[in-house]
């Protein structure tokens, strides 16, 4: 993560949320990015109309917007450019979208994660649209010799009222390239009221490609003398590769070269393997198989997922360091009518792309260059730069198309993989991962073990909390996506709880998984919180309603902390939708659940049904979302429901487990997704605030479990504090 | 392969049958012999030919790397996801799973090969488009392909015929809802039409 961090606070934009266990909850401190790249004053082009890095107008009139982060399936390369289409008043039938080259001094952070594309790049977005628009009615003022102010755009021209003339974009791109280009904060936005395209459904703008095939992944690049290679690691962490049969293998069909590497793994290494180049794809996976690898095993990892749940179970019998307490929990627990126990526990999983893992790496003439469908491709050019002795300015950047990403494509090995092997060998290499490879060596989303306690008062609320909170670190030091966050809901509105922390040490290496820090917490949490409405014989809704009190800012002054009346708002919403306290047919059970992060306040309400043999059917998922003004409704909508999707396969089916320091699943037939009988009907509602429009890539996700955890308990009776439910009996 | 002194192999003709060449590795090595042979496939209406592939080469890479069509992707390589779907006389296949020489004189049709020969889409193409079904994308074409074997069979299939013809097609992102609210549109529109895809 530091390297993120770095390179965000450089900019002095962007800074790590008080939760640094939540990894990239990153709190934005101004407006993003970076201004509009060219200095003001200087003319705006030449043939084309060119007023900033975000734009351009041809003289036919077409509009080419560029997209500044990769695009991983989150809907960015549709959602940012529909700002600058909106402001720029332009005909978004005649708007094409390009991706943006790879240049951080120009475009800030291109990265993807956090939920941060569209929070810290709306404002930015905005002013490169209403620049150009600025320009565009100037240029077309002096031409029709009229006033400015008498000029108005709309869809594509510019059109004068008074005269009733009009004058498209592409008729004044020479003209306007003429002008001089006004400061970004001199131009004036439109109001809310004034959107034509913000707001309403616009498919992505790639669809057309993917439906016909035609859209270039990363692992479908073509160019000329492109070598594969794949790349096989120690299956136990941290283990060594001492020697293999490299000449059984470079006699292997189209193989031309096996490797051995040394590396030492980490974020700033290759890992310890053997890479083998081929001429095609499939004749170096093929010649992984008939790979005979001596490990050195002496240095690897020996976790074993069960000793790590004895030795938690354990840990948490007893009291641990505290992490961070309000108030005095002790005294408060003392002073309940009721204390409520409970110990929950969520395994390690996967992010299983569709797309594996692959980069793309030619190195000529002392300069580097790649083509990567990164999630965060600067921390991998700095690693590169680092590891390899190449100066960053010769490392050049494509950010290629991702199947997937999901926190994945943070971390950057195989952009190590493939500079390394274009360094070392001189030729063009692509690194491809195979599914196997990719699952045994992923940066897995941590499992955790938490140990809790809570009192009630003689009225049926909730006085008192004392968690033990038994994570991974390694020399007292959490390690990557390990942590909780402190302004976790509810924490956050207690007045006395206290939460301790124990860690593990692990060799296993892990990392951001969809919403860091929130994805199964969440499910601990409001779990529990259920439990304690029931004890209470208290209605859940109501209970949560009373938690989060008065409508007020948790943190005063900072519009991206918890407001309990946005909450309270969501809360409502999905009960309402969900029909929450009406009839239920037999087997059927509702729950709700709550969550913030990310600055998206989300409720999520479940309706599920369990049959006597404990076939479990989720048969609807109603999620209430303010995440501030929705900038594209049919986007908007495709995050909320693959949030849904992902938390109900994460909660229902997936884990990863490990002994002796290696991982025991490889593929979907031990790692399932969910399939689309599993799929329940999805219904999303979007409070309509006025608020800044915030990422919707995570902030669903974690309610998810919750709600649907409670509407089983609601169904069956029975608490589920292991996951996935599939261990607990619960069938598809 | 000039790198490790192998002889070029190339293969001599084409066909239906293998051409087996002899080769170093398995003759001073101890692996299986890997026969390399020349192919002609039926894709997308052309005829084309491959040479000098491993005769056990699944079909996925001979389209991906030999005939540049990398619409149909990896995903699991072991028939567990669907991303490699592509129509083998009109069925539904998985191509990380079938030998390239059992798809000879087989009509194969691909993503690529899924729209009309006008550049119409097809009606599945539309209705994802209007669905706005993908998001990162990458398991659709296997999806499309899937869905449009199922309506050629079956032009009116219900939820539960969606379900049970779409459940090896696996999306990490979860289009799932997506996907057969599309099928649904596709289907109206080809009854509309009067006939099946």
């Amino acid at each position: 993560m530091n390297t993120v961090q770095e390179s965000l606070s450089r900019r002095g934009f962007i800074r790590l949320g008080s939760g640094l266990g939540a990894g990239l909850t990153l709190a934005l401190l101004t407006e993003g990015a970076p201004l509009l790249a060219e200095d003001p004053g200087r003319p705006a082009g030449a043939d084309n109309f060119v007023p900033n890095a975000y734009l351009r107008i041809a003289q036919d009139g077409r509009v080419t917007i560029l997209s500044k982060n990769p695009e991983i399936g989150q809907g960015i390369k549709t959602a940012l450019p529909m700002v600058v289409a909106e402001e720029l008043c332009a005909d978004w039938r005649n708007v094409s979208v390009e991706q943006a080259p790879f240049d951080q001094s120009v475009y800030g952070w291109q990265g993807a994660g956090g939920s941060t594309g569209v929070p810290s790049n709306f404002d930015t977005m905005r002013r490169a649209g209403a620049v150009a628009r600025t320009m565009l009615v100037r240029a077309a003022a002096l031409e029709l010799g009229a006033a400015e102010e008498e000029c108005r755009a709309e869809a594509g021209e510019v059109v004068h009222d008074i005269s009733g003339r009009h004058i498209g974009y592409g008729d004044l791109a020479l003209l306007a390239a003429k002008l001089k280009v006004p400061s970004a904060d001199s131009v004036s936005l439109k109001s809310k009221t004034e959107y034509k395209l913000l707001g309403t459904r616009v498919p992505a703008v790639e669809g057309r490609e993917i439906v016909t095939g035609a859209l270039c992944y990363g692992s479908d690049l073509k160019m000329p003398g492109l070598c594969y290679a794949v790349y096989v690691k120690a299956p136990r962490f941290g283990a060594l590769a001492r020697s293999f049969n490299q000449q059984d293998i470079e006699r292997l069909p189209g193989v031309r070269k096996a490797l051995l590497v040394k590396g030492r793994g980490g974020d700033e290494d290759l890992l310890p393997g053997v890479a083998i180049v081929a001429d095609t794809c499939y004749q170096a996976l093929n010649a992984a198989e008939h790979l005979e690898v001596v490990w050195d095993e002496a240095t690897g990892a020996r976790d074993s997922w069960k000793a790590h749940v004895t030795q938690a179970q354990a840990l948490a019998s007893e009291s641990g360091p505290t992490h961070h307490k309000r108030g005095d929990a002790e005294s408060a627990l003392k002073g309940a009518v009721k204390t409520l126990r409970a110990s929950y526990v969520y395994p390690f999983i996967a992010h299983a792309t569709m797309e594996t893992q692959n980069c793309t790496a030619s190195y000529a003439e002392g300069r580097l260059e790649l083509w990567t469908g990164s999630q965060n491709a600067g921390s991998g050019v700095n690693a590169i730069s680092r590891l390899l002795d190449i100066d960053k300015k010769k490392i050049t950047v494509h950010m290629v198309r991702a199947g997937g990403g999901f926190g994945r494509r943070l971390t950057n090995d195989t952009m190590l993989e493939a500079a390394y092997l274009a360094m070392e060998l001189g030729v063009p290499v692509h690194v491809f991962h195979s599914r196997e490879s990719d699952m045994a060596h992923d940066y897995y989303r941590p499992g955790g073990f938490h140990h809790l306690e809570a009192g009630l008062d003689a009225q049926g609320r909730l006085c008192g909390w004392r968690q033990h909170f038994v994570t991974y670190g390694n020399g007292g030091k959490e390690v990557r996506a390990a942590g909780m966050g402190t302004d976790l809901f509810p924490l956050a509105v207690i007045p006395s709880f206290r939460v301790e922390r124990s860690l593990l040490p692990l060799g296993v290496p892990t990392g951001y998984w969809r919403a860091p820090g929130s994805c199964a917490i969440a499910w601990v949490l409001e779990s529990f919180l259920h439990e304690l409405s029931h004890a209470a014989g208290r209605d859940h809704v109501a209970f949560l309603l009373e938690l989060l009190g008065e409508p007020r800012w948790l943190d005063e002054g900072n519009l991206r902390s918890l407001h309990t009346g946005r909450a309270a708002g969501v809360i409502r919403l999905a009960a309402e939708k969900i029909g929450w306290g009406g009839p239920k047919t037999a087997g059927q059970g509702r729950g709700l659940a709550f969550h913030f992060c990310h600055q998206g306040h989300v409720a999520v309400a479940a309706e599920v049904h369990v049959d006597e043999g404990k076939r479990l059917q989720v048969q609807r998922v109603v999620v209430a979302c303010d995440v501030g003004q929705v900038l594209n409704r049919s986007g908007a909508e495709n995050q909320v429901e693959g949030s849904v999707m992902d938390g109900l396969q994460a909660l229902w089916l997936q884990r990863i487990t490990f002994e002796d320091g290696q991982v025991e699943q490889s593929n979907f037939h031990d790692y399932p997704l969910a399939s689309m009988r599993m799929a329940p009907k999805i219904e999303c509602y979007f409070v309509q605030s006025d608020y800044h429009p915030t990422g919707l890539g995570e902030p669903a996700l974690p309610p998810v479990l919750p709600a649907i955890a409670n509407a089983l308990f609601d169904a069956c009776g029975e608490r589920v504090r292991s996951l996935p439910l599939t261990q607990a009996g619960f069938r598809t | 392969m000039p790198w490790n002194g192998l002889p070029d192999l190339k293969a001599d003709s084409f066909g239906l049958g293998w051409d087996c060449h002899s080769h170093q590795a398995w003759q001073t090595g101890h692996f299986t012999p890997i026969p390399m042979a020349s192919f002609l496939l039926h894709v997308n209406g052309r005829d084309h030919s491959v040479t000098d592939v491993a005769a056990d080469t699944p079909l996925l890479w001979i389209l991906r790397e030999q005939l540049a069509l990398t619409g149909t992707k990896y995903g699991c390589g072991m028939e567990m996801c669907g991303s490699c779907t592509v129509h083998v006389d009109g069925r539904a296949v998985r191509a990380c799973n079938l030998e390239v020489a059992q798809a000879v004189g087989k009509r194969i049709v691909t993503i690529e090969g899924l729209a009309g020969k006008d550049g119409g889409l097809h009606p599945l193409q539309e209705a994802w488009l209007e669905h706005d079904v993908a998001q990162c994308g990458f398991c659709q074409p296997g999806q499309l392909m899937q869905a449009a074997a199922l309506l050629a069979a079956n032009p009116n299939p219900s939820d539960d015929e969606i379900c049970r013809a779409m459940e090896g097609n696996l999306c990490r992102c979860g289009t799932q809802t997506r996907i057969l609210a599309a099928i649904h549109s596709a289907a109206t529109k080809l009854g509309t039409k009067g006939g099946a895809a």
